[in-house]
């Protein structure tokens, strides 16, 4: 049955009898297998787990409290700082939040290359993912072959953005500059060669005896605990529930795209690892269905008061110098109210919650990320199990500490 | 960029135009002093619940079809009354569509009954608002600091707490 992470169990181990008591553990926070500074505190009986106690917060920074204190368009580059594995992950979603409370539209365009790159984002998440997973498990070679394609993804980024991680290419009101020229041409000489890339990894893991046997039945998380634990994502997808944000309640043009959602029902660390495959693959498609499709037009919305102008228009025209002064020093006033956005982030549905009481910063920035509600279902996947075991289920649930502590 | 003629911004005009809602339906039914304020902006639903029955409207929510819990968090309106706000989202698959369920809770001791017993997804949620909002939610089954270290001193979202030098 449902439930949710426990008891704080600092106090002694249950004694059970003269000789014979339950041993804690701690898994971390410096573990090699925490994925970053998660620290677990595990109550074994032999080798069996019989507690388990995520102790987060080592990497809490205050950043919604920082966020408070900034204009609005200065909170963008905080935000790849969340989830630093999925930065256009987290900029998009900042962005269709505020944009939602200017009620700006955001030109065709604009949308379309917003989700090309979401999208890159995702298979250099799920890439990460992979090869961190595999990696837990003892098939190493993987890990490598995953950053081979990470590092041509990162150099689209740095193509398009001039930053390979912490990207902040989203802006209030469209994109920060024009794409180089090259660049769709790029994005589709690496996606002819990508579905290749994952049949290798695929013939690498999926036969593999010992990668099977250390993910089938392990970790299981039933559908009703999933919904219930707040779990999203594709390790919702894993346990039977089909639903996705980008088809369910698109947002950015995502409603234009045609794509599957993965979902299997098994709900162990294998069905997260078959989900996250394919949606890897459906990922491929959206891209290609973007660049045929990509519209011409604007990469800005018009709103001169809102979004800073061309540099070439700087130089000549005044009333664009001084909405610049005025953006840069003063910032932009935001009508008063309070939205939630969710998208469909690599881990999970995000949320950021913007309140705007009518001034130039936001009065309360909420980010809900997706790993920090995975992490209530890890008792309930790793119970039970082998001490082993918990370092598959870690590996499988896909966190990332960053966003858990923000 | 004033307000659009699709928001309604006031109880008497949600439930004027949408009668039908689900959540509105079942929080009526459930008790008619449970809302006490609504309003529909920027296409969000908005339900201001009265604070000492938000279980049962959680409860009466989820019995409508708002399955999922997706997030809970607060706001400090300080020097405003009431001081604090704390809002749910819940998102329903059935109906693809997220609501806003908001409380209002007054400065001294804000605490108000927890829903993670109606949805246990709350639990971290609610621990999260309690360490840096210092709002306690009762029947909570593990009310601890999550964020900060145990042994910290005051409740940093608060807009009483600076954003940098000493306390």
């Amino acid at each position: 049955m449902t439930e949710t992470a426990s008891t704080p169990f600092l106090e002694a181990p249950q004694a059970l009898g003269a000789h014979d008591q339950h041993m804690v553990l701690n898994m971390g926070p410096q573990h090699p297998s925490m994925h970053g500074v998660l620290r677990l505190i595990v109550e074994i009986d032999g080798e069996i787990v019989v507690r388990l106690y995520p102790e987060i917060g080592y990497l809490h920074t205050g950043i919604e409290k920082t966020c408070e204190a900034k204009f609005y368009q200065q909170v963008v580059p905080l935000t790849d700082r969340i989830d630093y594995l999925s930065p256009m992950a987290n900029n998009l979603c900042y962005c269709l939040a505020v944009e939602k409370l200017l009620r700006l539209e955001i030109p065709e365009k604009a949308q379309w290359i917003r989700v090309l790159l979401t999208e890159l984002t995702r298979l250099n998440s799920h890439l990460i993912w992979l090869g961190t997973h595999a990696m837990d498990i003892g098939a190493l070679t993987v890990f490598l072959y995953c950053f081979r394609e990470r590092e041509d993804i990162l150099r689209i980024f740095e193509a398009v953005a001039g930053q390979r991680m912490m990207t902040s290419y989203f802006r209030i009101g469209g994109l920060s500059m024009e794409p180089p020229l090259d660049l769709f041409d790029r994005i589709q000489s690496f996606i002819n060669i990508f579905p290749e890339k994952i049949d290798e990894y695929s013939n690498l893991l999926t036969g593999n005896p010992i990668f099977r046997n250390r993910l089938m039945g392990v970790g299981v998380l039933s559908a009703e605990d999933a919904v219930a634990l707040g779990v999203t994502g594709p390790n919702m997808r894993a346990s039977g529930v089909d639903f996705d944000l980008r088809r369910d309640m698109p947002y950015s043009g995502y409603e234009k795209f045609q794509f599957k959602v993965p979902v299997a029902t098994a709900g162990d660390c294998w069905a997260r690892y078959e989900v996250r495959m394919a949606e890897m693959r459906e990922s491929v498609k959206i891209i290609q269905q973007a660049l045929d499709g990509m519209p011409d037009g604007p990469i800005k919305a018009d709103a001169p008061k809102i979004v800073l102008p061309d540099r070439e228009k700087m130089k000549t025209q005044m009333e664009a110098l001084i909405h610049h002064f005025k953006i840069v020093t003063e910032g932009f006033a935001v009508p008063a109210g309070e939205v939630y956005q969710g998208i469909e982030s690599p881990r999970g549905q995000m949320g950021y919650y913007v309140v705007s009481d009518g001034t130039a910063k936001p009065y309360r920035v909420h980010m809900r990320n997706p790993s920090f509600a995975t992490l209530q279902a890890i008792e309930t996947m790793a119970k039970g199990r082998m001490l082993a075991d918990v370092v598959a289920v870690v590996g499988s649930i896909d966190i990332v500490l960053g966003e858990i502590d923000r | 960029m004033s307000s659009s003629s699709n928001d309604l911004l006031s109880k008497a005009a949600v439930l004027a135009s949408l009668p039908d809602h689900p959540a509105i339906k079942a929080l009526l039914a459930f008790n008619s002093h449970a809302l006490t304020d609504a309003r529909f902006d920027r296409g969000e639903l908005t339900l201001t619940i009265a604070p000492e029955l938000i279980q049962g409207a959680a409860e009466a929510v989820k019995a409508a079809g708002y399955n999922a819990f997706e997030d809970a968090t607060a706001v400090d309106w300080f020097p405003s009354t009431p001081r604090f706000q704390v809002s749910y989202h819940i998102v329903s698959h059935a109906h693809k569509e997220r609501i806003r369920l908001r409380v209002m809770l007054p400065a001294e001791d804000p605490a108000v009954e927890t829903v993670s017993t109606v949805w246990p997804g709350a639990n971290f949620y609610e621990r999260e608002v309690f360490d840096l909002f210092g709002i306690r939610f009762e029947g909570h089954p593990n009310l601890r600091r999550i964020m900060m270290p145990d042994d910290w001193k005051g409740h940093p979202l608060r807009k009483d707490y600076p954003v940098e030098g000493y306390r």
